[in-house]
């Protein structure tokens, strides 16, 4: 008999494991990798996979669809790490979908089998960046990261959903993790790719501070996460925040600078004819500031950055360590 | 420690460097500040470009307003909360204060004051406000700064300071609580200052509120020169400014009080800079002198 015919097992006979979505993605691929080292790994991803570790037991599955309820059947799922939520700018609408209704449905699976562990990676970014910030955000600041970029309302959509699960299910550990911008030589997102850039373009005038983390760190933050007894919202923060100047200095980049407005209706038109990947309103996060507070995870989570931050700035040019 | 490439400096910077005279630099190496690995701290000051600004600051503070101060050695190391009187039409007086403890103070510091909340809307003099330390007006800020032990400039009577006309010079407006507050909070001692000469420096007979309302600005003054002679008219004259900087005051409370019981206490500083003002008016003989 196979093993997927078989009526719900008794749960003693289940096999523990952790359950990662979006795991087919760089960064997801490269956070599984840790994760299978100290648990048995079953990940879900839409997409296809290549080089997860052979004992990670990979399921092709979207999160709306079916077979996902299975995964909570089979085995014992102790805790699910949800990773999988797009950033792309392009697919609107059908992004929008997978992430809000996606995400519902992976809440509701973790509600109804009672897992007692929900890992939650948002982003800082949803705060957004703002000339009124305060100069470092707390987990408490409104989430304006929509507010003149409406592609990305369904990540501060997520973020919410995940927010009402900790009064909704206050049994469940809910951990919430909003890292900065996240950098190294395997991701590819859009602050790693602009300082990929060889002439990056710069906003006459304008010279906000700047905070990333390595891939690595976020991967030690999300680790430290799935401990028990920790439940909560965190900003995770990397080295500490400088200047975009300097860091694009350190990385002896030549900018060119280019009047916001200029800037804006540019990168508008070249973004519409695909011509490029970064949105217009993205401008503005290398025109404000957007710089969060990280000292609850520190207190909290007991998290400190291993990189420093010229480390982890030429991180992005991918010599590995 | 890896090196950094900066690359060769640009010749704005060493036609800047050659200016620095070899006295400020020395006593900018002295200027403690908790700096990242970039050379700036988590709020974007930078004390290399605090070396350059000084230098036209220096002109101002000796040359141009010359200067007098008294008292300075009443600011102390640590955390503290420097409360001035506000006037002028163009914020020189808190220039001038932070040039005081810049040049006149042993050793140096840098204080951090409170910029309006449209600063960060503007070009370049976002980044130049943001790299000489000045942040962003919000209570958070104010607190995160003295927890980090810095000296902040506030002007608890704000843009009604400032923009006051001539005839109601050395009156000080209602004072705002919320520095009150925050010194309570963090346990801050509070130097009242008074600053004698800027309240001429401009002579505004009139303040043009609809045309203010229109421009977006605090205030629309009408002065001997503005806006008789264009933007240049702004120029303030050359008064000479002393600057009084009186004995610190420490209050007991946790800044969760009731507003009558801030205000009071409020009402305290207000009058010991009133009283500064008033040792400095019968001091001065005159208003250039």
């Amino acid at each position: 008999m196979s093993l997927s015919a078989r009526p719900s097992r008794p749960i003693e006979e289940r096999i523990p494991v952790v359950l990662a979505t979006g795991a087919a993605g760089r960064f997801g691929r490269f956070f599984v990798q840790s994760l299978h080292r100290e648990h048995r790994v079953v990940a879900v991803d839409r997409r296809p996979v290549r080089g997860l570790p052979k004992d990670v037991t990979h399921v092709r599955t979207d999160l709306r669809l079916r077979p996902v309820e299975d995964l909570f059947r089979r085995y014992d799922v102790r805790a699910v790490v949800h990773l999988g939520i797009v950033h792309n700018p392009r697919a609107s609408e059908e992004g929008y979908r997978f992430n809000v209704v996606g995400t519902q449905r992976l809440l509701e699976l973790v509600a109804k089998h009672q897992v007692p562990k929900l890992v939650f990676l948002s982003s800082a970014n949803i705060y957004g960046p703002h000339p009124d910030n305060s100069h470092f955000l707390t987990e408490d600041a409104p989430l304006l990261g929509a507010d003149g970029f409406p592609n990305i309302r369904d990540l501060v959509a997520v973020d919410q959903l995940a927010q009402s699960f900790f009064y909704k299910q206050p049994g469940i550990e809910t951990v919430l993790l909003r890292p900065v911008h996240i950098v190294g030589p395997r991701v590819k997102n859009a602050p790693s790719n602009y300082l990929r850039l060889e002439r990056p373009w710069v906003i006459s005038g304008f010279d906000p501070m700047i905070q990333l983390i390595h891939e690595s760190d976020a991967v030690a933050a999300l680790m430290r996460a799935l401990a028990p007894g920790i439940r909560g919202v965190f900003n995770v923060v990397g080295p500490e925040a400088a200047p975009l100047s300097r860091v694009l200095q350190v990385l002896g980049r030549k900018t060119r600078s280019v009047p916001g407005p200029v800037a804006r209706a540019l990168l508008d038109r070249a973004f519409r004819f695909h011509a490029t990947g970064f949105p217009a309103p993205e401008i503005r996060h290398i025109q404000f500031n957007c710089v969060v507070d990280g000292s609850l995870a520190r207190r909290v989570l007991g998290f400190e950055p291993q990189y420093g931050l010229v480390e982890t700035i030429r991180s992005v040019l991918g010599h590995r360590e | 420690m890896e090196l950094i490439p900066r690359g060769r400096p640009s010749r704005r910077r060493r036609l800047a460097r050659r200016l620095v005279s070899n006295d400020l630099r020395t006593r900018m190496a002295r200027m403690t500040a908790e700096l990242g690995e970039l050379g700036v701290d988590p709020f974007g000051f930078d004390p290399e470009t605090v070396k350059y600004a000084a230098v036209p600051l220096e002109v101002l503070y000796r040359h141009y307003f010359r200067v007098l101060t008294y008292g300075i050695e009443n600011v102390p190391s640590g955390r503290a909360l420097l409360v001035s009187n506000h006037s002028g039409q163009l914020p020189f007086d808190g220039m001038m204060i932070g040039a005081a403890l810049v040049f006149d103070r042993d050793p140096p510091r840098v204080v951090r004051s409170m910029v309006e909340k449209f600063v960060p809307r503007l070009p370049f003099l976002s980044v130049f406000f943001a790299r000489v330390g000045q942040v962003v007006g919000t209570p958070d800020n104010c607190r995160r700064l003295l927890e980090r032990d810095e000296a902040i400039l506030v002007f608890p009577e704000g843009a009604r300071g400032i923009s006051k006309t001539i005839d109601r010079r050395y009156q000080l407006e209602r004072f705002g609580g919320g520095f009150m507050r925050l010194a309570l909070e963090t346990k801050t001692p509070i130097v009242p200052i008074g600053v004698v000469g800027a309240e001429e420096q401009s002579p505004a007979f009139y303040n043009i509120k609809p045309l203010a309302k229109l421009l977006h600005t605090p205030s629309f003054p009408v002065t001997p020169t503005f806006p008789l002679l264009g933007p240049l008219g702004l120029a303030p004259l050359p008064t000479r400014y002393r600057i009084y900087f009186g004995t610190p005051m420490t209050f007991d409370g946790d800044g969760d009080e009731e507003d009558a019981f801030i205000q009071e206490r409020v009402e305290q500083v207000r009058e010991a800079i009133t009283a500064l003002l008033e040792r400095g008016l019968s001091e001065r003989e005159g208003i250039f002198r």
